[in-house]
């Protein structure tokens, strides 16, 4: 059996590092369109100001891409090196949006990232716009590809088990491809980075509007910034995870979860605004609830119903059942391949044999398994309530914040008001981090209300680790924290460092604090360039 | 429409021209990266080595990337057992290559000389370690690696890291740094010109008799010093794929058997022997596009060797036999393979046509003059 501290450990090593990628990711999905907007407008108005502003927001893209990779080939690794069992279990279908995407999306992205920084001077302008826009088609087809993977372990579609192998196998392509949850979560990951790269671009410009200095360039910034922020804030709310939410048993659980529905309520379901969520009981002490408005948004309906916590368990209870006389059948099954009897016995129960996988967590021998073990198994089946309720509902905090920023921000950016709005570019500049911790809490609350599965409702998490030592991840835990915390201190030193310089970091003499450096004066409101 | 067996096969050679593409790619830039403190002497000297590989690293990169991606997705069982097996191997690997996204990007961009001397030699060890791993990882294979897998088929490594570290591997690991290097060596020289392409061509000429020199000794004793794996009986190519449903042999000379089964399988070993010779004099004579075209040759030849003499092996495990991973049993289904190869078809020669635009885009000597006038874009 495998230990709990071995899966504890890996589940902890893949939280890191997949945290820490996705630091990077939302910034670069959003900064290569803004860069294709802002080059867009150059090529048309042939101002170099736009000119200057791709090349110094890239600067900063690329300090952001590097490390974007870094961690990127890591996620790469951490299958194969971790969760092995995991790999060969569901490999088949898992790893072909992985390959695609590097076919696909991630050799254009890499290819034309190249071009863009060095080939300024060997491309005429509409061909350097065409490698952006490739670049930033690249980096969003990543994106899809990535999360047709991911949405599968939520919604395992269009495959099946095979009793030879040992493994699912892919049956049905576009079934994966299109699969409703991977479709709701591109939609809902792509315009969060394109937030998070709004945010950035807004933030920073401010900050050059508050001191007062390259003001031009800070307010055409501020500009595209608020304008895109806005579509991208809305696309993230109204899209949201939404249409995905009454899409398969995994979001299910995960929407009684976040919303921490214990009881099956008579439709249609009041929401829990906020509640104080006894994990013990298995209730609410109380709770503030606003009538009809989840069973508007988990059915689109006035009458349908939402399952609640009990009723899910009491299902998964049979599903338990039913998966261990699967897992029982598919062991004889194994011993004696051509056995009709033993394959028809397996092929009424394979359905849930995922299910009665969960059991292995106490039981070898899983047609051994007593009732205690069947409740604690029927127990797993729920991620804990409070954490997913909080980090949802700060995720939402942290959007609706953003959606009023930015819908601010393109407001005065409008009325041109914007430069001297002290308190709207105070708020920008505060807002920078908010984007990164609603993704992390975004990520968060789709992983953690994904257990105890890997797949869900096929492999359990705690039997899709490698066969290592517990000592031996808790080792490469320790080195990735090393390597991961030195190159985030070098990284964030060189993002604020060019933040401050501003354009003047491309010393082109037309910015702030340049005309010093070619022997004139220093603008008396300008302040000494600190970096 | 291919049937299951043909698919199989074809895969084999997809992974293997996937390993070419990333030596070919990667592995000029790898050696650049691992030449970076010896042929650069002053700073503008090493901006002018960075530069020849600036605009193409990050996308020959994803030939790896994508190596592991087909490898998954293609031979799930070999992913999860190679990886999870060699797991220290694996992350020294990973942790070499972080040094290059960071080095390439963030070096130039701090005018302090410790700090760049500092990334210099980060991108020397992002340079210089993947391909030794991957050398000691192939003498490995070779020898066949401790590993089994239980009814479930959940894979068991039992040797420990220092084992991988065996005098054949090592010198494994030689052959493919060796060869890596003198390919980057041959690039450099396309790219550069005076005193950098001078020491270029010494690291290419010196790396290049190096690598053929160690493939020799390697084929020496492979012959003579290691046992290969032979199928018994089961393992039948168009069978689903279950590993532990054959039976297999240790046998002296195993490794030898498809050259003389297959006469022509004589000419990929004497690819590498002819392509490196090539690299060699065209480096003498300074000709540095046919030396990097010999180079290549010379990789396709070595890389094809270790494919062909373990063919249909992939992955053969010396603690139990019937365990090894081959062609026929490693594979995902044919599904997934049929599909995976029509998406190959349909986008390696996109990108073989666009990455080949980058080159030409990019194309011509990169010198000190460029570097001092582009002091704040160039790397």
């Amino acid at each position: 059996m495998i230990s709990t501290e071995l899966v504890d450990a890996s589940r902890l090593q893949f939280a890191i590092v997949a945290l820490y990628h996705f630091l990077f990711v939302p910034l670069t999905l959003g900064m290569t369109f803004m860069l294709v907007i802002m080059e867009s407008t150059y090529v048309i108005t042939n101002k170099p100001i736009y000119k200057d502003m791709v090349k110094f927001w890239g600067k900063l893209f690329g300090i952001n891409f590097a490390l974007g990779v870094t961690t990127g080939i890591t996620m790469e690794f951490q299958f194969g090196t971790n969760w092995a069992y995991y790999s060969h279990y569901v490999g088949d279908i898992f790893g072909a949006p992985l390959a695609i995407e590097g076919l696909m999306a991630f050799f254009l992205e890499s290819t034309f990232i190249g071009l863009f920084f060095f080939g300024w001077d060997k491309l005429s302008k509409n061909k350097h716009l065409m490698v952006t826009i490739l670049m930033a088609v690249g980096s969003n087809l990543s994106a899809l590809w990535i999360l047709v993977a991911n949405g599968w372990m939520n919604n395992p579609v269009g495959s099946e088990f095979s009793f030879i192998t040992m493994r699912m196998e892919m049956v049905d392509f576009w079934d994966v491809v299109f699969n409703p949850q991977a479709q709701a979560k591109f939609v809902h990951t792509i315009s969060a980075g394109y937030v998070t790269a709004s945010t950035f671009v807004l933030g920073i410009s401010s900050w050059y509007l508050l001191k007062g200095r390259d003001v031009e360039f800070a307010k055409r910034s501020f500009r595209i910034a608020a304008a895109f922020g806005f579509a991208s804030a809305m696309s993230v709310i109204v899209l949201g995870d939404e249409s995905g939410y009454t899409v398969g048993e995994a979001q299910q659980t995960k929407m009684a979860a976040i919303e921490a529905m214990w009881e099956t309520e008579p439709a249609p379901a009041s929401f829990n605004l906020i509640a104080g969520i006894n994990e013990q009981e298995q209730k609410n002490d109380w709770s503030i609830e606003i009538p009809y408005v989840m069973g508007i948004i988990g059915t689109r309906s006035l009458t349908k119903q939402i399952p609640g916590i009990h009723e899910i368990k009491e299902h998964n209870r049979e599903h338990i059942i039913n998966g261990a006389k699967a897992v029982t059948a598919l062991a004889a099954l194994r011993k004696d391949t051509k056995n009709e009897a033993l394959k028809a016995e397996f092929d009424k129960y394979k359905a849930d044999l995922g299910y009665g996988l969960l059991l292995k967590k106490y039981t070898e021998d899983v047609s051994q398994a007593t009732p205690e073990m069947i409740q604690k198994a029927v127990d797993d089946t729920v991620p804990h309530v409070a954490p997913m309720f909080w980090s949802f509902r700060l995720m939402v905090a942290i959007g609706t914040g953003l959606l009023a920023l930015f819908a601010t921000a393109l407001y005065m950016s409008v009325t041109n008001k914007c430069g001297n709005q002290k308190w709207l570019l105070r708020w920008a500049l505060l807002f920078i981090p908010a984007p990164w911790i609603a993704a992390e809490l975004g990520w968060f609350v789709a992983e953690y209300g994904r257990q105890p599965w890997t797949i869900f409702g096929v492999l359990p998490t705690h039997l899709s680790a490698s066969t290592l030592t517990p000592g031996t991840v808790y080792g490469s835990i320790a080195g990735f924290v090393f390597f991961y915390t030195g190159l985030l201190i070098v990284e964030m030193y060189l993002m604020v460092k060019f933040a401050r310089q501003g354009p003047s970091s491309l010393h082109t003499g037309r910015y702030h604090g340049e005309a010093h450096a070619a022997g004139g004066a220093i603008p008396k409101h300008a302040p000494a360039d600190k970096a | 429409m291919l049937d299951y067996e043909t698919l199989k096969v074809i895969w084999w050679l997809f992974v293997g021209v996937l390993l070419l593409g990333f030596a070919i790619m990667d592995g000029h830039d790898m050696g650049v990266g691992t030449l970076l403190p010896f042929v650069g002497k002053t700073d503008d000297e090493r901006r002018v080595v960075l530069n020849t590989v600036g605009a193409h690293w990050e996308g020959n990169q994803v030939w790896f990337i994508l190596g592991g991606g087909a490898i998954f997705a293609a031979w799930p069982l070999v992913y999860a057992t190679a990886f999870s097996g060699f797991y220290w191997a694996m992350l020294a690997v990973l942790w070499a290559l972080f040094f290059r996204p960071v080095g390439f990007d963030y070096r130039s961009k701090i005018a302090n000389p410790t700090w760049r001397n500092s990334w210099d030699w980060g991108l020397f060890i992002g340079g210089a370690v993947p391909p030794l791993i991957f050398g000691v990882a192939f003498g490995n294979l070779l020898q066949g690696v401790p590993f089994h897998f239980d009814d479930e088929l959940r894979s068991y490594y039992t040797g420990t890291f220092w084992q991988l570290l065996n005098p054949f591997a090592l010198l494994a690991g030689v052959v493919s740094t060796a060869m890596i290097t003198a390919h980057g060596a041959n690039y450099l020289m396309i790219r550069t010109e005076g005193d950098v392409y001078r020491r270029s061509r010494t690291a290419a000429i010196i790396f290049g008799v190096l690598a053929l020199a160690a493939f020799a000794a390697a084929g020496v004793w492979v012959m003579n010093g290691i046992s290969g794996y032979v199928i018994t009986s089961g393992n039948i190519p168009g069978d689903l794929p279950n590993p532990l449903d054959k039976t297999v042999m240790v046998q002296a000379g195993a490794w030898m058997h498809n050259y003389s089964v297959y006469g022509w399988a004589k000419l990929i070993p004497l690819t590498a022997f002819v392509g490196g010779a090539l690299a060699i004099v065209f480096a003498l004579i300074n000709k540095p596009t046919m030396a990097f075209i010999g180079s290549s040759l010379s990789m396709l030849g070595i890389i094809g060797t270790a494919g062909i003499s373990m063919f249909p092996f992939v992955m053969p495990s010396s603690t139990d036999p019937r365990s090894s991973l081959t062609v026929w049993d490693s594979v995902s289904s044919h599904m997934t393979l049929e599909l995976m190869f029509f998406a190959t078809l349909i986008f390696l020669p996109l990108i073989i046509v666009y990455t080949s635009w980058a080159y030409k885009v990019m194309s011509g000597k990169v010198t000190l003059d460029f570097i001092k006038n582009n002091d704040h874009s160039a790397y």
